[in-house]
């Protein structure tokens, strides 16, 4: 197995925070893992992003230019990464706050409103954990249990986050993985 | 305790605190900030001490002072900072004081920039400050080794009273990846009660000098610390190979994150049926020339590949001594290569397009 993907989106949407977690979950289920952030000078330019990387084999390159996956969060995010990913992989979009496709038709597409599933969930900020539930749904890359552990970690200090956290992965997950999208994401395996 | 999940720099910052530091001085730098953030916390938390100083030459000189006083002290910090601290380094080692250094590298000269390079391997391996000295120098390829050789570095500093440089990049310090504490070994206690200043209450006192006007007892000292580095090379020589079972035609020799791209590269060359080796040095003081010169005479030919604009291939050439073709390619300004370049580099090479 192995699986590249890049969380991207704009500062504060928690792109970072939705990387590591799948990360995290990757390390439980002993699978070889890296985690890179967006720290050089494109920090400044509107876009936070980040990849992750895991594997059963040690992971040799851990600068990824192409990714085969790619999670957006907002439109200059979906403008920069989908002309660079490599064919059939997914593009998960949060179509909330993009309107426009990436105009490909040789990758999966998957259009989630992220973050108007967040405000029906009563939990505005968690559109990022939609977008993750919706990336492990679809690609089962990590178990959602495993998910659940690593958010569970992560807010060990803040436990009242941790409930909302788990309902909107679980729902990013159901939504991403509808019969619509499943008929387009037949036939792919990552 | 299970693996981690740890940026490069908070493990660097972890691992010395099981090295068993007590003391850290910094001045900010990115892209290892994250070093002094986390033990701004630690430290505290086992009974030592962070200063954030004024300046680079303000930190070297503060862990001159530490190191003589005989405590683990250590400074992270990034290529400028380390020009800064040069002089600093040239004293510490002619005092014969053990510390550890940490150049989380970025894209020079100058000013430069943040993102990943490899242009102060010259800077670490072969001086910086002035005089005959050597700092040995360990170069990590993922955290995990990171964590190991900032560990070791402690024990080889106070082993042989030389400082240690840990030379990484932007990469090893920004990225996450798990990290095992527990499999590490316990670091050593070296006895420096002979010759630490620490007070001389009840006993003859110590004195720690690098000013010898005299050229006889100057000499001496040289000769002594010769010696040290005669020994350092023979003990403390570390490497890795990589895929030399099939006797490649060609052997790629590149260090530190680049290796691991190149190792990337090797495996993408692989099912194309092209069979390329990897010599990776760690310690890049001593370097490995021997075992270099063994692997590359097998090999029809060499490529150095690194981020700057060749500095290892001086070495490379000087394991070599001139027996086999030694080729170059370099990325530099903050640009680590992706892998396909180095395929379609190695291709060239084999002449296959």
């Amino acid at each position: 197995m192995y699986l590249e993907v890049k969380f991207a989106g704009f500062g504060g949407q928690g792109i970072m925070l939705a990387g590591k977690l799948l990360a995290e979950a990757a390390m439980m289920e002993g699978k070889q893992v890296v985690w890179i952030p967006s720290y050089g000078p494109e920090m400044r330019g509107g876009t936070a992003y980040c990849t992750v990387v895991i594997a059963t084999k040690p992971i040799g390159s851990p600068i990824i230019n192409n990714p085969a996956n790619i999670v957006v969060m907002n439109r200059p995010s979906l403008e920069k990464f989908a002309p660079m990913m490599k064919p059939n992989g997914i593009c998960l979009v949060n179509s909330s706050l993009i309107p426009i496709t990436s105009g490909r038709n040789d990758i999966i597409e998957i259009r989630l409103p992220c973050n108007d599933v967040a405000i029906a969930l009563n939990n505005p900020k968690a559109a990022n954990m939609v977008a993750l539930g919706g990336f492990v749904g679809l690609t089962q890359c990590v178990s959602i249990q495993s998910v659940e552990i690593a958010v569970k970690n992560e807010f060990h200090t803040k436990a009242k986050f941790i409930e909302p956290n788990i309902a909107a992965i679980r729902k990013g997950a159901e939504l991403a993985v509808t019969d619509e999208v499943r008929v387009k994401y037949e036939g792919v395996k990552v | 305790m299970a693996k981690l999940l740890m940026k490069g720099n908070e493990a660097i910052a972890e691992a010395a605190i099981r090295a068993g530091a007590k003391h850290y001085f910094a001045y900010p730098i990115t892209p290892q900030n994250e070093v002094s953030e986390y033990l701004s916390r630690r430290m505290p938390e086992v009974g030592g001490c962070f200063l954030q100083m004024e300046s680079e030459v303000a930190v070297i000189n503060t862990l001159f002072g530490a190191a003589a006083a005989g405590i683990r002290a250590f400074t992270t910090s990034s290529s400028p900072g380390i020009s800064l601290m040069s002089e600093g380094l040239s004293y510490i080692t002619a005092a014969n004081l053990p510390t550890v250094v940490v150049n989380m590298c970025r894209a020079g000269p100058g000013l430069g920039g943040i993102l990943p390079s490899q242009g102060d391997y010259r800077q670490m391996t072969k001086g910086g400050g002035h005089g005959d000295y050597h700092l040995i120098v360990l170069a990590p390829a993922s955290v995990q080794e990171a964590v190991e050789l900032m560990m070791l570095a402690f024990d080889l500093a106070d082993k042989y009273r030389n400082p240690v440089g840990i030379l990484a990049d932007g990469l090893i310090g920004q990225m996450m990846e798990p990290v095992d504490f527990d499999a590490l070994p316990k670091p050593t206690v070296y006895d420096k009660s002979d010759w630490i200043t620490d007070g001389a209450k009840n006993r003859e006192p110590h004195l720690i000098r690098t000013l010898f006007l005299d050229p006889v007892p100057g000499e001496i000292e040289n000769r002594k610390r010769a010696e040290k580095y005669r020994q350092i090379e023979k003990n403390e020589t570390r490497y890795e190979i990589y895929n030399l079972e099939n006797h490649p035609k060609l052997v790629i020799v590149a260090f530190g994150t680049i290796a691991r791209v190149c190792k990337t590269a090797i495996d993408e060359l692989k099912t194309m049926g092209i069979e390329v080796g990897l010599f990776r040095p760690i310690s890049l003081y001593p370097f490995p020339y021997t075992e270099l010169m063994q692997v590359g005479e097998k090999a029809q030919m060499l490529l150095s590949v690194e981020m700057s604009n060749g500095q290892l291939i001086d070495d490379v050439k000087m394991a070599m001594q001139g027996k086999k073709p030694i080729h170059f390619y370099g990325r530099q300004g903050g640009i680590v290569p992706a892998p396909d370049e180095i395929v379609e580099e190695a291709k060239k090479l084999f002449n296959v397009s």
